[in-house]
């Protein structure tokens, strides 16, 4: 189980960097390697000349600004799960993480590397979808472009990056300082294997305790990521019941994928129940901070 | 490609085929056979060894990606003269092993997570080495073990995890 | 669980070869740095069955790096094809196929080349042209008259079927209150080691000698490599001290061993293949059993079981292998610990477009115990009785042994009672009911598993006679080797590979005992192949046994020499003599030492006693206990110890969700007399690991084309140390009268009950909706589903 041959360059700026993938259609970027290099082990992957982008600087660390969390493309994944301002500014996220491989694949896989690679089951890009957060690419003329992950995750291991650009960082909004609870479940076969389902939640409180907002999305049972329109939820009190009702309405029309694993219809049943976890667990979550 | 990898605090200038994984290059390069491959595609955990302190999969990082990374393996764990490390004991002491195929990955993994958690539980440690699969054990042996080695480092002078005999 | 008048047999002495493993130090054939060797590439079939109309390897040949590429065709003229279990002539088996592919991934040309990565892109180009032909999977389907034959020349899909008939079956089933059927699936799972199979062979013209070294685990393996490269046997010499990164019964590489000898040979390099994890996972031929049981019991209504039919039917893979003797050796077993008076006993094998199936741990027993187990929840449900009381008043008892079964073993040793008493006073089994109960109130599945399980052990092959006439084997021999150097150092031998199973901390501690002499100071050491006594292999649970009892045997032959050459240095007679920890005593006091015994035996002659021979050296070759017989009237003794296992598991999950989730794991082990307490307890741990991946997890899955979807790590998932849980052993010791210390054997232990036990849990948590799960491994889609099927319906 040896890669094919190829060349390796290790450029120190993006714009080094996309100048060899704009120049080279078979190249092909290296970052943290841990869903890449088993590809190249097995010859899934056939790339010309890897492009290294894990020491360019400027994709690396989490930068708060006014209203986002932004963070480098590169930013392992254990770094981001060890980061407070993750912790304390999208707590959604911090808890996904947790769920990401196990620690020595988080030590060296990237943020990054999870979104570019648009599997259906991994958990940073359903967080996205949750969140809404934003992908942003970088071309060799230093030229950004941002997409919503809704029209960037579209299709199993499909994305719609743009040819020659680079992941270079992803924006979260930080959350506000009304109480705001997040949960986040998935099921597995093992503990850190791909998720037959999963489902990560964040809901908003007002003062009443009533709900502001309530966000949903579905990962793991089919093409992509889905957020799922549990609105509302809002004005209620999310007893279980109001979130049994909402989740049963949203997740109706659910489409699910058959496979070796699970059928279709589990991962139906299942989405649902962990939809309602994670929902529960955001509510409990909110309540305890709103005292 | 000319690459500079500093193994077990020697450092070495070797000339890497790019497709080359860091674990072949210290198996076959270096002849560090303590490293070993289970699965060649991430999932076993058997090519463990720490970089920057942390475990990864060798077989997942391209030799020449290892460039000016600090390596260890399990020949760094001792000097050679049959002296055992702390970590390396308490697998004897419990037995927690059999074929030894994983346990160079899992005696890694166990520094790994001492170096950050002199204190662990259960869980913890059945996390640290849930992503190294041994076949013999059934791992009780393995976690009986870490649990030793973080109670024996906690409560002697000798050396801990992550420090090394030079 | 000491005995007082033993020193270090049963004492937690750490387990010796632990710390060359703890240093990085083992030596696994990987390591084996050989000048000059080159490496092999496999081209693997893409297609499960099609005739090969041509291989053109000139692109691949030209490559960078090549050899050569060998093909089928070449191999076969200058190879005797691989042994065949059972008498099948016509189905031939070469490490490269000739003229037609069988399964998806068989081997069709090896590439050798400078190193493995360049063997690999020379492996691509080699372009075969192939007619596609059509195909089985499923053995039931393979049975069919339509069936596509795997092997035309055999004329049929069918191996082996052979039925017994032990006792009055009729008449007990016509006697009998009641009765029901049932069938349930053992799925296509295997041990999988975490180091693949690899083997280095080098031959040398001068000297005109093989030399092997080998990842290997497997009875009889130099004689395999002669006959099939028809050199003699004593041109062979496998290298027994390389380390074994696991096996478990399937590092059975012989054709591998005889692809590589033989590019060795032509070569005149050193050539090693060492399998990718690709290459193992479809084509290492180190797939397990897959088996469909059918049963019909009968039955009275207080709950005694009278007689068992059982249909196994057994998909074999495209070849004959060892594969349909699993079918045989669970005859030794066939009731599991009960009384049942007779049973007819159907054992069928079928040749499929799969990967050849390999010995797995157990050999066939493990699927075996989950049909009976489950046949006895089944029968337990169907009576309305407490599963445990049934089993109570099925089970022989201790006042029975030894005990004959229908099939004609002996069991040797038990208690089984007592053993389930101790289990369940130790998980207080009405706390744990009542904690099960407490989960179901609170909207969980909650169910309790429970086995009672044989590990029959000291590995005999008795199946290979009783499925094949033209076998005549009735031994399965085991020797070693115990010398005293003129220093006064001692030194054992072991005759074979190891795996992780300890044999060197074993042949230390017996023949330790045996002396008197601390087992660390005692060197042991495998000699090759060439230079080694007679032995099977560690397979069967039979190297405590076998090994120790070989080793203690020899260090007692030596002690008997040391106690001569005392008591004639003393004048006295030996039987006057006494021996303690080396030292010679006579009765009024005088003492003749170590030192002092062992410059007699290497130095003086002439201080002998007449007729001895010089030097300080004893071979003990052991027979199998009890093997002293052919079979007769479908009827034999199969191995002569019986270790027995009690299972008891708490399992819950969300209805939905339904990840079955081990609450509390508790097993009571009875193998007798343990030498090392520490290697028992890990032999049943990692076998009850084992036996949760075959129950819950683990199966090579075929799709509808033939190909193999479980190809890789991601997707032939193995238990982590998060679905491992802590197991609670419950330890109870009856030694065997046959053995030299009493012991039994262990190396299968927890693996045998283990997928009954959760098994027999997921059942109890489905019996609220009256439904089963019938097929292992069983997937949590499956058990999911199967609720909201029994939902919607009720
Ligand atoms: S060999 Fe690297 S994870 Fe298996
Ligand atoms: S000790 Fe053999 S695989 Fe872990």
């Amino acid at each position: 189980m040896k890669p094919v041959q190829f060349d390796y360059v290790r450029p120190r700026t993006v714009e080094d960097a996309c100048g060899i993938l704009a120049g080279d259609m078979d190249a092909r970027v290296l970052a943290g390697g841990q869903t890449l290099v088993p590809m190249l082990a097995m010859r899934l992957s056939r790339p010309s000349v890897l492009v290294d982008i894990t020491r360019i600087e400027a994709l690396r660390g989490i930068t708060l600004t006014d209203d986002t969390v932004e963070i480098g493309a590169v930013t392992r994944q254990a770094a981001a799960l060890a980061s407070e301002v993750i912790r304390d500014e999208v707590p959604l996220l911090a808890k996904a993480l947790r769920h990401v491989g196990h620690p020595p694949t988080r030590s060296r896989g990237t943020v990054g590397g999870s979104v570019a690679h648009g599997d259906p089951s991994a958990e940073i890009p359903l967080v996205m979808t949750v969140l809404g957060a934003g992908i942003v690419f970088t071309d060799d003329d230093g030229e950004e472009e941002a997409f919503e992950p809704a029209d960037f995750f579209i299709g199993p291991m499909l994305t719609s990056a743009p040819m020659g650009g680079l992941l270079s960082r992803l924006v979260f909004s930080r959350r506000g300082s009304a109480p705001t609870g997040t949960g986040f479940r998935e099921i597995a076969s093992r503990r850190s294997d791909y998720a037959f389902a999963s489902a990560g939640a964040q809901v908003v409180l007002k003062a009443d305790g009533t709900c502001a907002e309530a966000l949903l999305g579905i990962g793991s049972v089919g093409d992509t990521p889905v957020a799922v329109d549990v609105a509302g939820l809002s004005g209620t009190r999310l007893t279980d019941r109001d979130i049994r009702g909402a989740v049963a309405e949203a997740l109706e029309d659910l489409e699910t994928v058959d496979d070796l694993h699970a059928t279709a219809r589990y991962r139906k049943r299942a989405a649902a129940r962990l939809a309602e976890l994670a929902l529960t667990e955001a509510r409990d979550d909110a309540l305890e901070q709103a005292g | 490609m000319k690459t500079e990898l500093t193994v077990n605090g020697r450092t070495h200038v070797v000339e890497i085929e790019p497709r080359t994984t860091l674990l072949d290059v210290l198996r076959d390069g270096l002849g560090l056979t303590a490293t070993h491959a289970g699965c060649e595609h991430g999932v076993c955990g058997a090519c463990t060894v720490l970089v920057d302190g942390e475990a990864v999969r060798s077989c997942l990082i391209l030799g020449v990606q290892a460039d000016g990374l600090d390596i260890r393996t399990v020949e760094g764990l001792t000097s050679g003269d049959g002296t055992l490390d702390i970590v390396q004991d308490a697998f004897c002491e419990t037995h927690g092993l059999q074929c030894g195929y994983c346990t160079s990955g899992m005696i890694l993994a166990a520094h790994a997570l001492l170096r950050v958690n002199a204190t662990p539980d259960e869980e913890d440690i059945r996390e640290a080495i849930s992503g190294n699969i041994c076949r013999c054990t059934g791992y009780q042996q393995i976690v009986e073990a870490i649990a030793l080695a973080a109670e024996r480092m906690r409560t002697s002078n000798v050396l801990g995890a992550g420090e090394v005999v030079k | 669980m000491t005995d007082p008048g033993r020193r270090f047999v049963s004492t937690n002495r750490r387990v010796r070869e632990d710390r060359r493993f703890v240093a990085g130090a083992g030596r696994y054939v990987a390591d084996l740095d050989i000048p000059g060797t080159l490496h092999v590439a496999l081209v693997a079939s893409t297609a499960p069955a099609a005739k090969i109309l041509g291989i053109d390897t000139t692109e691949a040949l030209a490559m960078e790096g090549v050899v050569d590429v060998l093909t089928g065709e070449e191999l076969s003229a200058g190879v005797a094809p691989l042994m065949n279990g059972l008498d099948t002539p016509r189905v031939r088996r070469f490490p490269l196929t000739v003229g037609q592919i069988r399964y998806a991934g068989e081997w069709v040309a090896a590439v050798v080349a400078t190193s493995r990565a360049l063997a690999e892109d020379a492996a691509e180009k080699v372009r075969v042209r192939t007619e596609p032909l059509p195909f089985v999977i499923d053995a039931e389907t393979a049975l069919g008259p339509d069936a596509p034959p795997v092997h035309p020349e055999h004329g049929s899909n069918l191996l082996l079927d052979k039925t017994f008939d032990w006792g009055p079956v009729a008449d007990d089933f016509a006697a009998a209150e009641d009765r029901l059927s049932l069938r349930v699936t053992w799925g296509r799972n295997a041990t999988v080691p975490i180091e693949t199979f690899g083997v280095i062979a080098r031959w040398n013209p001068w000297d005109e000698m093989l030399d092997v070294w080998a990842s290997i685990q497997m009875p009889k393996y130099a004689d395999q490599i002669a006959r099939a490269l028809k050199l003699p046997g004593n041109a062979v010499r496998v290298h027994y001290d390389v380390d074994v990164g696991g096996s478990y019964g399937v590092k059975r590489g012989i054709k591998h061993t005889v692809l590589v000898s033989y590019l060795a040979r032509k070569l005149g390099r050193p050539v090693r293949l060492i399998e990718d994890r690709l290459e193992n996972m479809r084509a290492g031929d180190a797939q397990g059993p897959e088996r469909i049981f059918d049963i019909d019991v009968a039955f009275d209504r207080d709950g005694t079981v009278r007689s068992m039919k059982m249909r196994a039917l057994d998909n074999a893979g495209a070849y004959a292998g060892r594969a349909p003797f699993q079918l045989g050796k669970p005859i030794g077993a066939i009731v599991g610990p009960y009384r049942i008076g007779s049973v007819q006993y159907r054992a069928m094998s079928v040749t499929t477009n799969k990967a050849v199936q390999e010995a797995v741990r157990g050999f066939g027993q493990a699927p075996t115990n989950y049909a009976i187990e489950t046949m006895m929840d089944r029968i337990a449900a169907h009576l309305g009785m407490d599963r445990l009381e049934l089993r109570r008043r099925n089970l022989i008892r201790a006042d029975e042994f030894p005990y004959t079964i229908p099939s004609g073993s002996t069991y040797d040793s038990g208690d089984y009672h007592t053993v389930i008493d101790k289990v369940l006073a130790h998980a207080d089994y009405a706390a744990l009911t009542a904690e099960r109960d407490r989960l179901r109130a609170e909207g969980l599945c909650a169910g309790i598993g429970i086995a009672a399980c044989l590990e029959p052990s000291g590995g005999n092959s008795s199946f290979e006679p009783l499925l094949n006439e033209n076998n005549r084997t009735s031994t399965w021999m085991e020797g070693s080797r115990v010398i005293i150097d003129a220093l006064g150092g001692v030194t054992v031998t072991i005759h074979t590979t190891s795996s992780g199973q300890g044999h060197e901390t074993l042949a230390a501690t017996v023949v330790g005992e045996e002396l008197g002499i601390d087992p660390d100071r005692i060197r042991v050491t495998r000699p090759d192949s060439l230079s080694s006594l007679p032995g099977n292999s560690p397979v069967g649970s039979r190297m405590a046994i076998m090994l120790g009892g070989a080793a203690a045997r020899a260090a007692r032959d030596l002690k008997r020499q040391l106690v001569a050459i005392g008591a004639h240095a003393m004048g006295i007679d030996p039987s006057e003599a006494s021996y303690e920890a080396g030292t010679i005593t006579a009765p009024d006091g005088r003492a003749v030492g170590w030192d002092e015994l062992v410059d007699i035996g290497h130095r003086r002659f002439h201080d002998l006693p007449p007729g001895t021979n010089p030097g300080l050296a004893a071979s003990f070759i052991q027979q199998v206990p009890t093997g002293v017989a052919l079979p007769e009237d479908g009827k034999v003794q199969m191995y002569p110890c019986y270790s027995f296992e009690f299972h008891l598991v708490l399992m819950a999950f969300d209805p939905v969700l339904a990840k079955p989730e081990i609450r509390r794991y508790v097993i009571g082990h009875d193998c007798g007399t343990v030498i090392n307490p520490h290697i028992v307890r890990g032999m049943t741990l990692g076998g009850i690991a084992h036996g949760i991946g075959a129950a819950l997890l683990e199966e090579f899955t075929y799709d509808d084309g033939g190909q193999l979807m479980t190809q890789s790590f991601l997707d032939y998932l193995m238990p982590s140390s998060h679905e491992v849980p802590s197991v609670e052993i419950v330890h109870h010791c009856t030694p065997s009268p046959l053995t030299e210390f009493g012991q039994k054997g262990s190396g299968e232990s927890g693996y045998l009950g283990a997928p009954a036990a959760i098994s027999g849990a997921v059942q109890d948590a489905l019996s609220p909706w009256g439904v089963t799960v019938d097929k292992l491994p069983l997937r949590m889609s499956t058990i999911s589903d199967t609720i909201a099927d029994a939902e919607t319906a009720a």
